[in-house]
């Protein structure tokens, strides 16, 4: 543990770096040049930040740790920060993507450079609030107020349908959180707290577990985003410029597996049970429907787009099927895809900037001249597609196994989506890197260059790293996972027991009515 | 010595796929081929040592790989006979494969990549044969799969080449969904997925039922046949065995390592490894004969008529892998072993020897294009001539033969004595397919070798026979295709097997690899009989009267072309399977995500919205004004819900 604000800092880092951007005059050469060093570097620090919290974080107990209260708001909410296992391993996330995304946009954002670095930035610090806000009240403004970075991003650095998406995107997201807003304010008047690990303990009654439930689901589902809520994120993705990609399909899609492990499941257990069938259901509709589209693709952001809703699929499954597997899987899945997801939305970017066209039909034969590309490409390919080694197989295979022993029929399904994800996974690498090469511009592409194998090399590294040595993240969750699951079979047991005691009562009644109807007699 | 045999070779791999260009050609070829070549020398070593030793039996834990509640999997090395015997066979093959490759790709242009991928494949074979549980053995597995894809697909400009990769890769996947679910099952039956847990608790669990997608079916049944399909789909059984043909479109070296002596025999030694599991399922086993038995028929009709040389092999390894299972089925494990063993051997001589004549040939492949090669390709006729006379098992029965004479033999007899469900049918459709070995591997050598030159002048002006470093490997495994069945029998089959596998496979004192050598002599006659019909036909059709096989094929030209094409199996996949997946694909995007749900959803939402908008005229058009505005609505509406539900803040 560290004696001083370690995450008010990480929140802090970016919103200084936007400061000093909004500050820098001089030749627009020049503070362009400033613009894009003073953000890479801010979000650099923000990571080597993330990497003292991860060091200093005591993996062996399951309880929040760097918790920071204070209470400027009155009573209203507070402003209260922590991570456990899980938390942490997001906010390390979070903060090692958005340096790779800002490197990323160095040569393809020419025009309003300064406002899309401010955006970046301030989208960071929410992303670190949202997984490590310990208030609901906090969270609720983290998750929501992320949006609108996003959002801009999307609107004036995207693509040509750019206002169609996002205004598909606002309509999707926001439907579903005015739904989680009731729920909200219903928690806070009927508890009348808003810190997240009193919440934790509370126990609400099983009639109000399930509406409850249905509203935080119906905000994380367009988050995640499940079938059929999921027709925005194609869009967002296509118009989205590269690093709005990145983060989009590495961090925000998260959002949602992360709201359901930290409110959905331990807040309202009976209702997380009783509801499963509907969260499998569409799970399993999402992993062979969301592949099977996938595979008709004609646009490789679209494909990639449509794989992230397949694998999302996984993590749904694994949250709520209740056993240390499916868990395990749910949140390793989501690591592991916000790097695979983001890392081939780079690749995507990186033929993208040389080309100006995401039509895979356009492409052909790049292995001839684009060999390191090819490579990369390839490496995140496996991992999508799940080969063992790779950070991809983990994720699946747990929450497979996990499924496998709820209802084996949920596992069955689940696993087809991995032969349907070699289909379009190897059919989309075919088509944009063998055969002859035949086009003149394609011939004129060049390799990968110093900055874009400098993106690369640590995301690949990641992606190995966590393919032959999961636990390092297994073993940093395990208390928090462990606790989850105690907690969760702790309050079922207390409903089903309470339910039996209400029907011996009732049939003690019964049996008094009776016994005084004979009396009568 | 089991670390360095298991890490040379990946080693390799790193140094010459990360450093190739700065070690050069020259030094990635002699770094990868030594090292694979130091890890050949060790594994011999190690099967001397190991085999016959229960003593010398370990297991070497290099560290946790996944730990997750109760599931506990490891990256170890277990080392015992069966390991043992796979580490010289994929080693062997693989180094010899190393260095004949020095000689093969002299002209291609990318010498690293293809050592890379061969040394990545042989690392990722080891780390399958070494496992010592069931998640470890699926890395290898896998990623044998990736070697394979990469190398299949190595000419990458080739479109047929490409489409031959993502099969092979996507059937395999497809077997790999039974074996992924027969992983889930084991370790929901056992709690472990650990060989020698699973093993221990074998005697516990038979007789319980677990419930599969509605259904209660017998436990110890259902993980084998699970297991079993990966095994279909990595040893290109009936059904899942239309990659392998394909996958000939790789260079002739891969096609001798990976697609007829290593990787595909992996299906065999799966079952193998799982032996104490299946001996306890004995419908699972009856399913492992009867597939392996079909196969075995199936593979070998169409081997009759195909013209491409590297086909006829690939359908006869694929008709010979029928064998290795249904030898396992009816319980004879070290009779399947061994025909992997001494299959190994001259199946890979036959492909690199048929590579010596197509590089000869600048890369012909079609039989009618060959004849009268002889006279000038001397050493590799003998070559090729000495692999045919093992793979049809040539040699006198109680006396002496070629290794394929013995192995194929107990193979076939162990059908014959079998107890499970469809030995009759194993050992009906293995003296047949006996038969149509022999005819189709003359056929192949009397086409190739026989008769009057048919290639062009200009090709035959270029013929010459192989450099050494290509032929000194053939020489080495025709070495192994004549001595290893006599020097190994009694070892693998023989009286000295009980001590061999000590205990590595299920075997008894009287099993039927006992019984298989007390059968009748017409019994053990037969296939030697079926032999010399084979061998007779073919001289017959392709040197006694050449005009006989066009009128055959004319005569029974349904039959032929039914067997030409494969039994159509290609054909009913791609309009039952490949084009409704696709075609779903689309109406799945258009009519499901557009029309339906984008139609009643946002598109719609938003039509209405901007209908109403322009009725009432009053309503901003920008989206973030919608934002702000709804959200007030919401707000509003929200608080009054709850100042009503609570009865007032």
């Amino acid at each position: 543990m560290l004696d001083w604000p370690i995450l008010s800092v990480m929140l802090f880092v970016p919103l200084l770096g936007a400061g000093i951007i909004l500050l820098l005059r001089g030749p627009e050469e020049i503070v362009a040049r400033n613009i894009r060093a003073t953000a890479l570097y801010a979000s650099l620090f923000t990571f080597a930040l993330a990497v003292l919290l991860w060091i200093n974080f005591d993996a062996s107990q399951a309880d929040f740790q760097f918790v920071e209260t204070y209470s400027p708001f009155g009573g209203l909410f507070q402003y209260k920060l922590g991570v456990d296992g899980i938390s942490m391993l997001f906010v390390v996330l979070s903060a090692f993507l958005v340096p790779i995304a800002i490197l990323a946009s160095w040569t393809s954002i020419q025009h309003r450079v300064r406002e899309y670095m401010v955006a970046f930035l301030i989208l960071e610090t929410l992303l670190i609030g949202v997984f490590s806000a310990l208030d609901l009240v906090l969270f609720y403004l983290m998750f929501e107020s992320s949006l609108i970075p996003m959002f801009l991003i999307i609107g004036v650095w995207g693509g040509v349908r750019r206002v169609y998406a996002a205004f598909k995107f606002f309509l999707y997201t926001f439907l579903g959180s005015v739904l989680m807003l009731v729920a909200v304010f219903y928690i806070v008047a009927t508890t009348g707290t808003t810190d997240i690990p009193t919440l934790l303990q509370t126990r609400f009654p099983p009639e109000a577990q399930t509406w409850l439930w249905l509203a935080f689901f119906a905000s994380f589902a367009v988050k995640m985003p499940m079938w059929p809520v999921h027709t925005w994120l194609p869009d967002a993705h296509v118009e989205a410029p590269t690093a709005g990609s990145m983060l989009l399909a590495g961090v925000l899609l998260k959002f949602g597996g992360y709201g359901f492990l930290r409110f959905s499941l331990p807040m309202f257990p009976v209702a997380s049970v009783e509801l499963g069938w509907l969260i499998f259901a569409l799970s399993m509709v999402a992993i062979v429907y969301a592949s099977l589209v996938a595979l008709a693709q004609t646009d490789m952001k679209k494909l990639i787009a449509y794989s992230s809703v397949a694998h999302m699929g996984y993590v749904t499954i694994g949250l709520f099927v209740f056993n240390h597997q499916g868990l395990d899987g749910a949140v390793f899945q989501m690591l592991s895809h916000g790097v695979v997801s983001a890392a081939l939305f780079l690749c995507v970017g990186v033929v993208y900037d040389r080309l100006h066209t995401r039509e895979i039909a356009r492409y052909g034969g790049l292995a001839h001249n684009m060999p390191a590309y090819a490579t990369v490409f390839m490496i995140f390919t496996l991992a999508s597609l799940g080969l063992p080694g790779t950070s991809g197989f983990i994720g699946e295979f747990l929450s497979m196994m996990g499924a496998f022993q709820r209802d084996s029929l949920i596992a069955v399904v689940a696993a087809l989506g991995v032969i349907l994800g070699a289909v379009y996974m190897l059919y989309l690498y075919r088509r944009v890197f063998f055969g002859p090469l035949e086009k003149a511009d394609l011939k004129a592409l060049a390799d990968l260059d110093w900055r874009e194998k400098s993106l690369f090399v640590p995301m690949a590294a990641v992606v190995l790293w966590l393919g032959v040595f999961p636990n390092n993240v297994l073993d940093v969750m395990r208390p928090t996972v462990d606790n989850l699951l105690a907690e969760h079979e702790a309050a079922i047991t207390a409903y089903e027991r309470s339910i039996e005691s209400a029907r011996e009562a009732e049939q003690a009644a019964e049996a008094a009515a009776a016994a005084a109807g004979e009396g009568a007699e | 010595m089991i670390e360095l045999i298991v890490f040379l070779p990946l080693a390799g791999f790193l140094a010459a796929g990360l450093a190739g260009q700065s070690l050069g050609d020259r030094g990635s070829m002699l770094l990868t081929s030594s090292f694979v070549t130091v890890s050949a020398l060790l594994s011999v070593a190690l099967f001397f040592e190991v085999s016959g030793n229960p003593d010398a039996f370990h297991t070497v834990t290099l560290g946790s790989w996944i730990q997750s509640g109760d599931l506990a999997i490891d990256w170890a090395l277990r080392v015992d006979t069966l390991t043992a015997v796979m580490l010289v066979v994929v080693n062997g093959v693989s180094a010899l494969v190393h260095w004949y490759s020095v000689g093969y790709m002299a002209h291609d242009p990318s010498k690293p990549r293809f050592f890379a991928y061969l040394s990545l494949f042989t690392f990722a074979m080891l780390m399958l044969v070494t496992a010592d549980n069931l998640v470890q053995m699926f890395f290898g597995w896998e990623g044998v799969g990736l070697a394979s894809y990469l190398l299949i697909g190595f000419w990458y400009q080739k479109p047929s080449a490409n489409a031959a990769s993502i099969k092979a890769f996507v059937v395999n996947r497809i077997g790999d969904f039974g074996y992924s679910l027969g992983i889930f099952a084991t370790f929901l039956l056992f709690g472990s997925v650990q060989f020698d847990t699973i093993f221990a608790n074998v005697d516990a669990v038979k007789g319980t039922t677990l419930d599969f997608v509605g259904y209660d079916v017998p436990a110890l049944t259902l993980v084998a046949l699970l297991l079993f399909v990966g095994a279909m789909g990595k040893s290109a059984q009936l059904i899942l065995h239309i990659w392998l043909p394909d996958a000939m479109e790789g260079p002739t070296p891969v096609s001798a390592l990976i697609h007829a002596a290593t990787m595909v025999t992996a299906g065999v030694f799966l079952v193998a490894r799982m032996s104490p599991l299946f001996e306890a399922a004995p419908d699972a086993l009856a399913v492992v004969t009867v597939i392996g038995a079909a196969t075995a028929f199936f593979a070998a009709t169409v081997g009759l008529v195909q013209n491409d040389i590297k086909r006829v092999i690939a359908y006869s390894t694929c008709s010979q892998l029928g064998y290795m299972f249904f030898a396992l089925g009816v319980g004879a494990y070290g009779a399947g072993i061994f025909h992997l063993f001494t299959h190994a051997f001259f199946k890979a001589l036959m492909f690199l020897s048929a590579g010596s004549v197509i590089h000869a040939l600048s890369d012909e492949q079609d039989m009618r294009q060959m004849g009268g090669l002889r006279p000038h390709l001397r050493t590799t006729w003998a070559l090729m001539l000495v692999g045919t006379l093992a793979l049809t098992g040539f040699g006198i029965p109680g006396l002496i033969g070629f290794s394929g004479f013995y192995s194929k033999d107990i193979v076939i007899e162990a059908a014959y004595a079998g107890e499970v469900g469809g030995s009759l049918f194993a050992f009906v459709m293995g003296v047949a397919a006996a038969f149509m070995t022999s005819f189709y591997s003359w056929r192949l050598m009397f086409m190739t070798f026989e008769n009057k030159p048919r290639a062009s002048k200009d090709v035959m002006s270029h013929i010459h026979e192989s450099p050494m470093v290509m032929l000194v490997p053939l020489f080495v495994l025709a070495g192994g295709a004549v001595f290893a069945g006599f020097a190994f029998q009694d070892w693998f089959v023989g009286d000295g097997r009980l001590a061999f596998w000590a205990g590595s496979i299920v075997q008894g004192e009287h099993d039927v690899v006992d019984k298989a050598h007390h059968v009748s002599k017409w019994v053990e006659w037969l296939p030697t009989a079926m032999m010399a019909l084979g061998l007779g036909a073919a001289w017959l059709f392709y040197i006694r009267s050449p005009q006989l096989p066009g009128q055959v094929a004319a005569s029974a030209k349904g039959l032929y072309q039914f067997l030409l094409n494969k039994w159509y199996f290609d054909e009913l996949y791609r309009a039952l399977i490949v084009r409704p997946i696709f075609a779903l694909g689309r109406l799945l995007w258009i009519g499901g995500d557009q029309k339906t749900i984008d139609g009643l959803g946002p598109d719609g939402v938003s039509r209405t919205l901007v209908a109403g908008a322009k009725r009432m005229r009053r309503v901003q058009s920008g989206y973030v004004y919608h934002y702000a505005f709804a959200m007030l609505i919401g707000v509003v509406i929200l608080v009054s819900y709850i100042a009503f539900y609570s009865g007032g803040f």
